[in-house]
């Protein structure tokens, strides 16, 4: 796997779990968690990031060589996604972006058609564009030809820690879609984002199962050695599973042509 | 459909009979939903109830720490004016109170907010009494942009407005309001609201309304706990709060639990709410309302506060001054809305949250517009 890289813009991860800034304890925590866990990409909400040094400064926290991924949460339409993505970029925090366009506050479902404008607008200003949406292929299809780098469906409400719900129109995308799939929200334990994996997802992103565990050192790393595991066994082609048994030692085997000792 | 017909289909409601028959079981059976009906919330609100405080507990700070995390979201509340021509039984501010009555100029506002922003606050709520007249929109519009100027987050606690002012002051760079119905009891409320605009019942219950309409990101809503029968008044409080997500859904609702302390003028509340109400009451409208913010203030003592955080809370407001002019001034003396309990700086609060093992959040918003 040394050569199993996941290109978005112009970089390269070798790392497939990225992670969030989110509801931790400290900001402490989040350096810590990143070495645990060997994540490369974090995002960070911009209406959390104080440039004015009156508080704390969250971006502080984050090490130089893990990508920012500035998230544009608490916009509630494409132009107040797009205004927070130019305020981010002349933050300092780079050309990556992930647009987070949410008009549902009970449930945070995002809203695919303000995402889509916001997308249109943002890959045409050179941004690294990954838009975060629900698993539906014919808006990712025109995700991607809008310019996305990506598509992050959700696999099911955000914080919710239910896992794969949308796991059959998350499957399609990963059939259909010419950009990596990358599976975020919902996930809460590691074995989910294994699944998220074996299916094929490039990447798979985690917040708040790793910022709100009692140690969110040790759960980043289980959900990097889970994210490693499912990868792996992508690549390794799972078998296809079958409705009927199949042992190991064929009770019918001695039928076959060559077996001629009856 | 305004709130106010859910209010009505309760009026009849036998709440003495229901909570009479509420057993266990039903308790336990409520606890264990993941959505909670309005029966549900009102089982868990019942005094057999308060035999489950413990599990109710658990399951609001777990629904807490998944919604919100490890963290405390801090605000601080600045009183521009506190000229009132209400009567309200209650308060501090009532136009019957010979107190010494201000309005800040801009430029005194100004000052203000230069003397809170260097304590590190980056959301302000800003407040006055009621009183068109020493405080008109225009001049709300201006004290909004003012202050828009040094804060990421400025909300307002002021009269109700009609959708236009609401609008405008949306414009403005307002992007959240709080506003109390002090008490959703029909009976109660034209009894402690004795002259002034605030005696319009249904005025002020249709505000949040008109402000989500207007397009404030958040709306706090509330009860005074102590004017009418506390566990109805929360139960209106989770519906309203509930009746809001449910036609804004762009909106976050949050949820304050004042109850009564000694505001000036000698008031004696029908209800106290003693601490474990005020925890089963809280715990209960998390449950409800399981995204709903959680809204805390001073009026709570230091101790108190440091508790709640495992029990709910997700917002408190830190080194709080209830007197117009009182960051720059310092101690106002005679002219405070109500005591505050909890007199620890902004450093000192932050500390305690910190010693906590939550995270303190200075902000958590931009004003973008």
């Amino acid at each position: 796997m040394t050569n199993d890289f996941l290109h978005l813009g112009n970089r390269a991860f070798g790392n497939r779990l990225f992670t969030g800034t989110g509801k931790f304890a400290a900001n402490g925590l989040i350096p810590k968690m990143l070495k645990a866990s060997g994540s490369q990409m974090i995002t960070v909400a911009l209406r959390r990031v104080d440039t004015t040094a009156h508080s704390e400064n969250i971006l502080s926290y984050i090490p130089p060589e893990v990508t920012l991924l500035p998230n544009t949460s608490g916009a509630r339409n494409a132009d107040e996604a797009v205004r927070i993505a130019r305020i981010a970029r002349a933050a300092g925090c780079g050309d990556f972006i992930k647009i987070e366009v949410i008009t549902d506050m009970k449930y945070l479902m995002p809203d695919n058609l303000e995402t889509l404008k916001a997308t249109e607008i943002l890959a045409g200003e050179g941004f690294i564009v990954l838009p975060y949406i629900l698993p539906d292929l014919p808006l990712a299809k025109r995700l991607e030809s809008a310019g996305a780098a990506a598509v992050m469906p959700l696999g099911a409400p955000i914080g919710s820690n239910r896992g794969l719900e949308t796991q059959s129109l998350i499957a399609l995308l990963i059939e259909n879609c010419r950009v990596p799939v990358i599976v975020d929200a919902g996930i809460g334990r590691p074995s989910q984002a294994a699944a998220a994996m074996e299916m094929g997802a490039a990447a798979v992103l985690v917040n708040t199962a790793i910022a709100t565990a009692s140690d969110p050192e040790a759960m980043g790393r289980a959900f990097d050695l889970a994210v490693r595991a499912g990868r792996t066994a992508y690549l390794a082609e799972l078998a296809e599973p079958s409705q009927v048994a199949r042992a190991s030692s064929p009770l019918t085997g001695f039928l076959s042509e060559n077996a001629s000792e009856f | 459909m305004s709130f106010y017909s859910i209010v009505e289909h309760y009026q009849e409601f036998d709440f003495s009979q229901f909570f009479a028959g509420v057993s266990d079981n039903a308790v336990l059976r409520s606890l264990a939903k993941d959505t909670l009906s309005a029966t549900d919330f009102l089982t868990l609100l019942s005094p057999k109830a308060g035999a489950h405080l413990e599990a109710m507990a658990q399951k609001a700070h777990r629904l807490t720490v998944q919604y919100f995390g490890r963290t405390i979201q801090l605000f601080i509340p600045l009183y521009i004016s506190n000229y009132c021509a209400n009567h309200c039984a209650y308060c501090g501010f009532n136009r019957q109170n010979s107190i010494v009555r201000r309005t800040l100029s801009i430029a005194e506002i100004e000052e203000e907010a230069r003397a809170i922003a260097a304590t590190g606050m980056r959301h302000v709520l800003f407040l006055t009494g009621e009183s068109p007249q020493h405080t008109p929109i225009e001049y709300l519009v201006a004290a909004s942009e003012c202050l828009k100027r040094y804060f990421a987050s400025v909300s307002m606690e002021i009269f109700p407005l009609d959708a236009v002012d609401y609008r405008r002051l949306q414009r403005a760079g307002v992007d959240g309001m709080t506003l109390f119905q002090e008490t959703y009891d029909q009976e109660v409320y034209p009894r402690v609201h004795l002259a002034g605009r605030k005696t319009d019942y249904r005025c002020r219950l249709d505000a949040p309304a008109r402000g989500a309409a207007a397009g404030f990101r958040q709306i706090n809503i509330g009860a005074l706990l102590g004017l009418g029968e506390p566990s109805r008044d929360i139960f209106f409080t989770g519906l309203h709060g509930r009746y809001l997500e449910d036609n804004y859904l762009d909106t976050e609702i949050s949820i304050s639990l004042p109850r009564f302390n000694d505001a000036e003028g000698n008031f004696q509340p029908n209800y106290l709410v003693n601490d474990r109400s005020f925890v089963q009451f809280m715990t209960a409208l998390r449950l409800f309302l399981p995204r709903a913010g959680m809204t805390i203030s001073t009026r709570e003592s230091a101790g108190f506060r440091d508790r709640l955080m495992y029990l709910g809370a997700t917002r408190y407001s830190a080194g709080s001054c209830t007197g117009v002019g009182g960051y720059v001034e310092g101690k106002v003396a005679g002219s405070r809305q109500f005591e505050i309990t909890d007199n620890r700086s902004v450093a000192e609060v932050t500390s305690a949250i910190v010693a906590g093992g939550y995270q303190p959040v200075f902000k958590d918003w931009d004003a973008i517009a």
